[in-house]
Parts: structure tokens; sequence; C-alpha cells
């Protein structure tokens, strides 16, 4: 490989509101840099995860090193980081921006600046990008792209005047974009020949190469055999390979110097040895001063997760480690339940991580889980004085210990098609919602916007808007203050005794309401036992609603089977591997996915 | 001193499936039978040899149903039999017959060749019920069948019945019980219908909710013009039920489905739940010896292949080769135990600890002990006389309790 002069690097990423086409002109780089043939082009080729696929959304940030034939003759190597768009993952998108020289910013020519194309645009501001605006999705007959132009000047103060308008589905102008990229965006600075100073902006497991660091090279250069060092653990290793990225997979090269983008393995096995956010710099030569790093975030969101097997609890704790190094936002620490055992309570930015972190735990690692009710954070202000956060539910301290609590808000917007108004309305009211207003954004699509607790949007708030809406409304939150709330405790008692991971904390108007579809929801869970089992919903001691389990009345293996004993054995063998999913809990036992089903209670 | 063994003999034939049959059997041509019955007779030759070392006690001829064969075709089987194995004097030798299938000539063929058990299969005194789970005969059928043996000298009859039966109520249960009891047979096997899959009953009344273990499946109730299922409650009232009548009438319950009077309990049975050796004979047919249990093929030619040879028995390491068997498992120490516990409950007088101690060397509550004091103390089994049992709440829910005796 020739020297690559620092002139001819572009390092930047695709910044854009949830679903304004990032994923999409990604691939239409990717293509029209010639990486790959678009007959290999496999639509959205950054987002490799089978889940980002399936959803058609970006989870994880993904970077891709293309060349590009400029028109003025010169080649120029693309460093493009692929971010999400969801609010949960903002962190993502911050860590990949620190990598960046630059940004494109994707608007939507229907649908304008929306909520997540400005917190993107001020997150690109902060790490002091130079950021293009494009205008994308022109082909829709819905496009204003003058209105959009228009707005981008007026609510971002972003001249788009030689905005590009472009349709990344179609390769519309994209050519456009990449010209604008080499000449609008500025090349990266840094000293080659000064000591090694790199970010590490992500990483990811592999169980042959151990740890790989993606960075982002500021100064000096790095070779395979080099002595390294992690300035915020000091943990030392050799260089033992060096490379880039292509579409999907890493490619080894000889040197990374100032300017570029790329990986670093060094036979790392433990995962706390490296942090995103570190710098990395020369054992022999280190550097002054380490990189500024992301500032630690904060959970909105919490749930006990647990092996479904007892037995596995380290192999989830491993799980959760190598996850944790792919996804520096997901928090844990152990905790136990005496109905579940041994686990972890996971702090998570939304519900959508939560459900990204669970669906990956089960695909890529292998895991089986039980999750409990997810919590948000309560502020507990106690009659001594004190306050302290809540989050989880079984540490609520003794109601007379309690002076009062908070919980935090959420201003929430729904876009929905007006036919389905009342009804999503009608949910709004139901979750405690307050409403704020109704703004048409076309003739048959409305914004609403509600204050409301995210308490009631984290348990099945998702799930009920699709059904209620026929799949039509889209639904994004910003998180608000705390208020103060008139919360309690519900206790689910099984067999007259409290199981821990079904507890959780609402308000104390749908404790009734709540408590009794509970009941009724865990009735037809578990089967009946031995004996009767009562199950009991309670606030603070007090029974508040009850089902029976009725005892199991015949279950008898009468056939002889012409003394094939073998095939007895199979039937007792088969009934007691089905106990085996089930957790005992005193001399019940309890369905692995009861403790799931009582967190869906919204049916039609 | 010989070995005591069981014989069973499979006879795969029948007029006509009934509705919930899962067994190994099909309807056939007398040709078909002809063949079976020589290749039978081959498979018992061969195993000549290896018959040196037994004495048979009991003999089951089961099916399918037996008493579809010829005379001509049964005397062959019998006589093979008695040409290879050697027979204890007195040995209880069952033939299991639909009444649909005697005749009287049938019924003195059999007690000329030894037979002095029958095993009739009623399942119910309600013709509607027949119908509908099948049977090609009709109570009267039945009953006719019954007096003609009677007058023929059979004095140890059993008959089949079946309770859960679509459409039955606890008053047809009852109906069915009184008949029966009526005639006095010596035994009566009461058990509940169950729906197996790839029977037609199933594809009728769905899978329920899957397994044989969860009985909810009889929520289903009603399904198009079929009548509903007895669901649950009315099932274990006709549990109860047959256990108050028989017992009225002097039959005690010795397993949980069998019943007789006096002594009349079938031996051949209770070897199956003790752990006494014994040979399948047959396509299909399973045994046990030296703690290995091992089938025959289930596929007619590979069964006709396996049984040409001089055949030698599976040995104790469990080798199938050359043997023509197909091992299902080697008892291994904890097997044994396992068995021994969810065999022998099912016996009303249980298990004895005495015998437990005596085979395995060890304590039975010392294995055992948490499990038996947690059912002992819901009241579903029962410790006295150094035996441990279930006890009638415990027979109800067998399958939960028996399933706990599997060891980890």
């Amino acid at each position: 490989m020739t020297v690559i002069n620092e002139n001819h690097i572009r390092n930047f990423c695709i910044i854009a509101h949830i679903d304004h086409g990032k994923s999409t002109l990604a691939d239409r780089i990717i293509e029209m840099t010639g990486l790959l043939t678009s007959r290999e082009m496999q639509a959205q080729v950054l987002d490799n995860m089978d889940l980002e696929r399936e959803r058609g959304i970006t989870i994880k940030a993904q970077t891709v090193r293309t060349v590009y034939k400029a028109l003025d003759g010169e080649e120029y190597i693309f460093n493009l980081i692929d971010t999400p768009g969801h609010v949960d993952f903002n962190y993502e998108v911050s860590r990949s921006l620190a990598a960046c020289d630059g940004a494109i910013l994707i608007v939507d020519a229907a649908q304008g600046v929306e909520a997540q194309t400005l917190a993107n645009v001020y997150m690109a501001f902060d790490h002091d990008l130079e950021v293009i605006p494009v205008i994308n999705k022109i082909d829709l007959p819905s496009a204003e792209p003058e209105r959009v132009k228009a707005e981008i000047e007026d609510i971002i103060g972003l001249d788009a005047s030689e905005a590009p308008l472009i349709s990344a589905k179609t390769g519309q102008n994209v050519r456009e974009v990449l010209e604008q990229v080499v000449h609008k965006l500025p090349a990266p600075q840094g000293d080659a020949d000064a000591p090694l100073k790199a970010l590490i902006f992500d990483s990811l497991y592999d169980s042959y190469k151990g740890v790989i660091m993606f960075c982002r090279f500021f100064d000096g250069k790095v070779r395979p055999g080099m002595m390294i060092r992690m300035m915020a653990t000091g943990v030392e290793a050799e260089v033992v390979e060096i490379g880039y990225f292509g579409a999907g997979q890493f490619i080894p090269c000889d040197e990374l110097s100032a300017g570029m983008v790329g990986y670093i393995t060094a036979s790392l096995k433990n995962v706390k040895d490296t942090r995103v956010g570190d710098t990395v710099t020369e054992s022999e030569r280190p550097c002054g001063k380490a990189l500024p790093g992301y500032k630690k975030i904060n959970p909105m969101v919490y749930c006990g997760m647990y092996p479904a097997d007892s037995a596995k609890y380290t192999d989830l704790r491993d799980a959760l480690e190598k996850l944790q190094l792919n996804d520096a936002s997901l928090q844990f620490e152990p905790e136990t339940s005496a109905a579940l055992g041994f686990g972890f309570r996971c702090g998570f930015l939304g519900l959508l991580h939560l459900e990204i972190i669970e669906e990956r735990l089960e695909r890529e690692y292998d895991q089986e889980l039980i999750t409990t009710a997810p919590s948000v954070i309560y502020k507990i202000y106690r009659t001594n004085g004190e306050v302290s956060d809540l989050t989880n539910p079984s540490n609520m301290p003794d109601p007379s210990e309690i002076d009062h609590m908070e919980e935090p808000m959420v201003s929430a917007e729904i876009m929905v098609t007006s036919e389905f108004i009342g009804p999503i309305m009608d949910l709004c009211q139901e979750r405690r919602g307050v409403y704020q207003s109704m703004e048409y954004i076309e003739k048959t699509r409305a914004l609403l916007k509600y204050e409301m607790p995210l308490n009631e949007i984290i348990y099945d708030f998702f799930d009920a808007l699709k059904s209620r809406s026929r799949g039509y409304a889209s639904f994004d939150y910003e998180m608000k203050e705390y208020v103060r709330s008139d919360l309690v405790k519900l206790d689910i008692l099984i067999n007259k005794e409290e199981v821990d991971a079904l507890s959780f904390i609402l308000h104390a108007s749908t404790a009734y309401e709540r408590g009794r579809k509970m009941c009724e929801k865990l009735k037809n869970e578990i089967p009946r036992q031995l004996f009767e089992v009562p199950i009991q919903a309670a606030i603070g001691g007090r029974v508040i609603a009850r089902e029976t389990v009725k005892a199991l009345r015949k279950d008898v293996l009468a056939k002889c089977y012409g003394g094939d004993i073998t095939r007895k054995r199979k039937l007792l063998e088969k009934q007691k591997e089905g106990k085996k999913r089930m957790r005992q809990f005193g001399s019940v036992e309890i369905p692995q996915k009861a403790f799931m089903a009582v967190l869906k209670l919204d049916d039609e | 001193m010989k070995e005591k063994l069981s014989l069973y003999v499979h006879i795969p034939f029948c007029v006509r499936k009934c509705r919930y049959c899962d067994f190994l059997s099909w309807p056939a041509e007398e040709e078909e039978q002809e063949r079976y019955t020589a290749g039978l007779v081959c498979e018992i030759r061969s195993l000549e040899a290896a018959a040196g070392r037994f004495l048979v006690d009991t003999l089951f001829i089961g099916g399918g149903t037996p008493s579809l064969l010829s005379e001509a075709c049964m005397e062959k089987i019998l006589e093979q039999l008695h040409r290879t194995f050697e027979f204890e004097a007195g040995a209880e030798c069952t033939v299991e017959a639909n009444p649909g299938t005697l005749t009287v000539s049938k019924l003195s063929a059999y007690r000329r060749m030894g037979i002095s058990r029958l095993s009739l299969g009623l399942q119910s005194a309600s013709d509607r019920e027949l119908a509908l789970l099948g049977r090609i005969h009709t109570w009267q059928d039945f009953l006719n069948q019954f007096r003609t043996a009677r007058q023929n000298g059979w004095n140890n009859i059993n008959v089949d019945l079946m309770s859960g039966i679509p459409g039955q109520t606890a008053d047809s249960w009852r109906e069915t019980l009184e008949s029966v009891c009526d005639l006095h047979p010596e035994h009566i096997s009461a058990y509940s219908l169950i729906l197996e899959p790839g029977t037609e009953l199933w594809r009728l009344y769905g899978d329920g909710e899957g397994s044989s273990g969860d009985t909810r499946r009889n929520d289903r109730g009603c399904i198009g013009e079929l009548p509903p299922l007895p669901d649950e409650e009315t099932e274990r009232s006709m549990y109860r039920m047959t256990r108050n009548i028989l017992s009225s009438h002097g039959y005690k319950q010795y397993e949980i489905s069998n019943y007789c009077l006096d002594d009349f309990s079938c031996r051949h049975n209770i070897g199956y739940w003790t752990g006494k050796s014994y040979l399948g004979l047959g396509v299909g047919a399973s045994s046990y010896l030296d703690g290995v249990r091992f089938q025959n093929p289930a596929a007619i030619d590979d069964y006709r292949k396996a049984c040409r040879a001089d055949r030698s028995l599976i040995p104790p390491d469990g080798r199938e080769s050359q043997t023509g068997y197909i091992v299902t498992e080697i008892c291994d120490r904890k097997a044994h135990m396992e068995e021994f516990m969810f065999l022998g409950l099912r016996m009303t007088e249980g298990v004895s600890e005495q015998s437990f101690q005596d085979t395995f060397g060890q304590n039975i509550h010392d294995v055992y002990g948490p499990v038996i004091s947690r059912f002992v103390s819901y009241g579903m089994m029962q410790q006295s006389g150094g035996r441990i049992s279930l006890t009638e709440r415990g027979i109800d829910v067998s399958n939960q309790i028996l399933a706990e005796f599997l060891l980890n």
C-alpha cells in the first residue's frame, strides 16, 4: 500500500432522525465508491446484525473504509460511520462522532426536521464537526425540498442553499454528496511523528482474536509488534494485528497513522482491560494527555435479568461483559432474588435498548433469560430528610419511612393517522397522560403530544400503541423532570408468599386494576399443582385481588404398553423435563413464561 | 435352578383399528396372518439354544387381537412355544380376545392348548360408546361370549374397561361397572382413555395442550358433532367410582388400573412392575433381560430378517450386534432404582423398604427420603409395615409423583 496523504482522508458519519435514510445512503456510497458491486450488495450492508435487518433499524454504529475517485481525478479514502437514529442509541452516536471530522446530516424531504435531527446535529456541533445538510427522499410525491431547506436554515441555522437534493433509494444526485464530502468536509489534522494517541470509539469481542478495538488515530502511528498502553486502565499489550474496515470484514494492513480510522487487536482476552473512550498510546513513548473520552451515560430504565437455568449464572455474566464491550451504555450489577436466584440488575437507555439487549443476549450469546418488570428510577424522600434513588422495587423502604416519592415524566410524541387518533388518545389517558397538543402534519397524519409518566410507557405501551393503531402509530419520547406522585408498591403473593421478582411500583390509582389483571394472568400461566395455590395482589400487606389455581385432580398414566417400560420412563422423563422450565418457589412451581407474561397486560 | 421367565407374544392383527389404539396392529388377510405365524414360529425356534436356562411361569398373548388368528395358527405358535421353552406346571397363560372374533370352537381350542386365562376387551357396556371407540362388537356380543366361555369352563377371565370415553357420563360408567360386576369376572382392568398422537381420536379431539401429562386437554369440550370428552372432575369421580363400586362387589385394587377377586391378580403384569425378566416374541415386542431393555424391530420386514438365524439374546452389556434386537435401555444402578420405584409404586401395596435394601444395599430413605417425606406430608404417600405406597389421592395424580422418583 502506498503512503496515504492525510489530505486525502475524510472521516465522517451520517446523522439523521430515525427512518430518514441513513443506512440507505451509506449503502449507495459503498456501492458508488466501488467497494462492492451492486450484485454483491445486500440491502443495508452496514446493518449486519440480523436484528437490525429484521427491524430495519441501525443499533450499532458501523464503520467502513472506501476509496472514492473524485471528479478532480484524485483518490480519497472515506471512513464512513453509519450511526443509529433512535433516541435510545444517542450514546452510540456521540461515540462515533468523536472519531469523525465531519458529518452528513440527512433530512427527509417530506417529514422535515424532527426531534432526532436536532439532537444529533447539536451533538455534532458539540464535537466541532463540520456538517453538510442533504435532503433525501425527493422521489416521494409528498417531498417538499424547499420547505425543508427553509426549516434547516430556520430551526438549525445551517446554510442549506447548496444542500444536495437526493434520493438515496434510486441513487439520484448521490455523487454530489460525495463531492461535497471531498470539498466541504475537512481532512484530519494530526502529527504522524508524534507519540501514538488513538481513541477507542467502539470494540467487540472475537473468540479468536480477543478484544478488537475500533480506533481513531489522532497522532502517531501503530504497527504490529509495537507495545501499546491503555491510558485509563494502564494495561499494556503487544499489537498483534491492525487494519481497516471493509464492508462487513476486517482487512489487515501494516501501518495505521494519524488521521486514520482502523482497528487494533492485541490478544486481550479480558474484556475489562479495554474501555471504550480510553486512549491508546505507545508504552515506550506515551503521549502527554489522554483524549477527553466519553461522558458516562445514565440509564433510564432498569430491570432484572436472570438465567433461565440458574446454573448458567456465570455464562450470563460473561455474555453481559462481552456485550458491554460492544455497547458501553449497558450497565449491570449482580443482584439476588428469592424467586429467581442469582442474576443482574441491568440499566438501559430506554425500552428499545432493553429489548435489543435482551434479544442480542438470546441470539448472539445463546442465553435463555427471565427478565423482570422494567422499572424507572424513582426518587424517595424519607421522613428523616434523606433522598435516594430506587431502581429495584424490592428495595423500596417501608411506607412509614417515606415522606413522598417522585417519578420521571416524559414528553411523548405520537405520530398517528387520523382514524386512530381516538383510540390512541384513550390509551394515553389510561396511562395517566396529560394532553399537550395535536397538530396535523398532513391531511391524514397528526402529531399528538402528551406529558406522561415514564413508568406508564415502559411496560407494554409500544405493543398497545401498535395494536390499537394497527401498527400505524410511531412514538418517540424525551425525558422531562421528576414530579411528585402518589406511588405504591404492588406485591404478588403466590401461595401466601411474596414473589419479589413480580413486585413493582405504580400509581395508586391504577393499582387495583393492575393487581386484578396480574392475578388473572398468573392464574392462566401457572399450571395446576398438587394442591390449591392462591394468587394474591397486595399493597403494604393489604390484599386487593385474588385468584386461585385449582389443585390438579387427576393425572394417571394408566396404560400398560405391553411391557414397554422404556416408553413409560420416557413419558415420566418428559414430565420431569417440563418441570425444569419452572422455578421452584416454596412448594409451588412457576413457569418462566409467567414472569414474562405479566409484563404484557394490555390484551384487547 | 432355572430362571423364571415371562413370555409375551405379540399378534399385530385386528379386524379394524379402534379409534383410540396406538398399539402396533393393523387389519390383515388370512394369508398375511399365516405368514406372520410362520415367522413367529421361526423366531421361537431360533431361540432354542437361548431358551435352555429359563422356566416359563407366565405367558401373555396380546395384540392387536390374538383371537383373530385361526385355531391352526394359534396351535402352531403354542406348539412351538412348548417345544422350545420349558413351562412351569400351573403357569399362567393368558390370551387376549375381542368378543367380535371369538367362537365356541376357538374357546375350546385355547383350553386344549393350555391357555388358562382369558382377557376380554369390552371397554364399555354402552353400544353408543363402543361405536364411538370404533369397537367391532356390541354389549350383547360380549355377553354371549362371556357366557359361552363360562359354560366352556373358563374360570379365570379378565374384562378390560375404559373410562373417559367421549360422551361418557358418570351414570353410564356406573352402568358399565355394575353390569360387568354382575358377571363376576375374576379380574377387571379399568383404564382411562388416553388420547395418543397418531390415533383417530387424537385427530378428532385435537392434541389438547399436547403432552400426556396435561389434564387441561379435557376442557376442550365438544368439537363439531362429536360428544365432548368428560371433564377432569367427571373423570376423577369416575375413577373414584370405579374403586367404590368394584370394592363393593368384592374386587380389590392391587394396581393403579387393576382389580381382582381373591388371588386372581395377573401374575404376568405384576412381573412388569417388579422387575422380573420377560421376553417378547413377535414384531415390536419388548423384552427385559439381565438389566437390558430391548425390542424386536417394529417394521415387519426388519422383524422377519431379525429372527431368521440362530438367535442369541442380548447380553448384559447391551451389545446388540448379530442379535437382531434393538436395545432401548441398559439399566444402570440409577435406572434400576428409578424403575423399582416408579413401577413398584403402581401397585397398591407399594414397595418394600427391605426389598430395596436387599436389591441395592442402600436404605431407601438415603436415596428418596426427601421426596417420600414431601409426598407423605401432602397426604399422597404413606408408610406402614415396612412398605411405602401411594394413597388414593396420590394415585389420582400418580404421574406427577412417579416423575419425582427419577434421579437427576
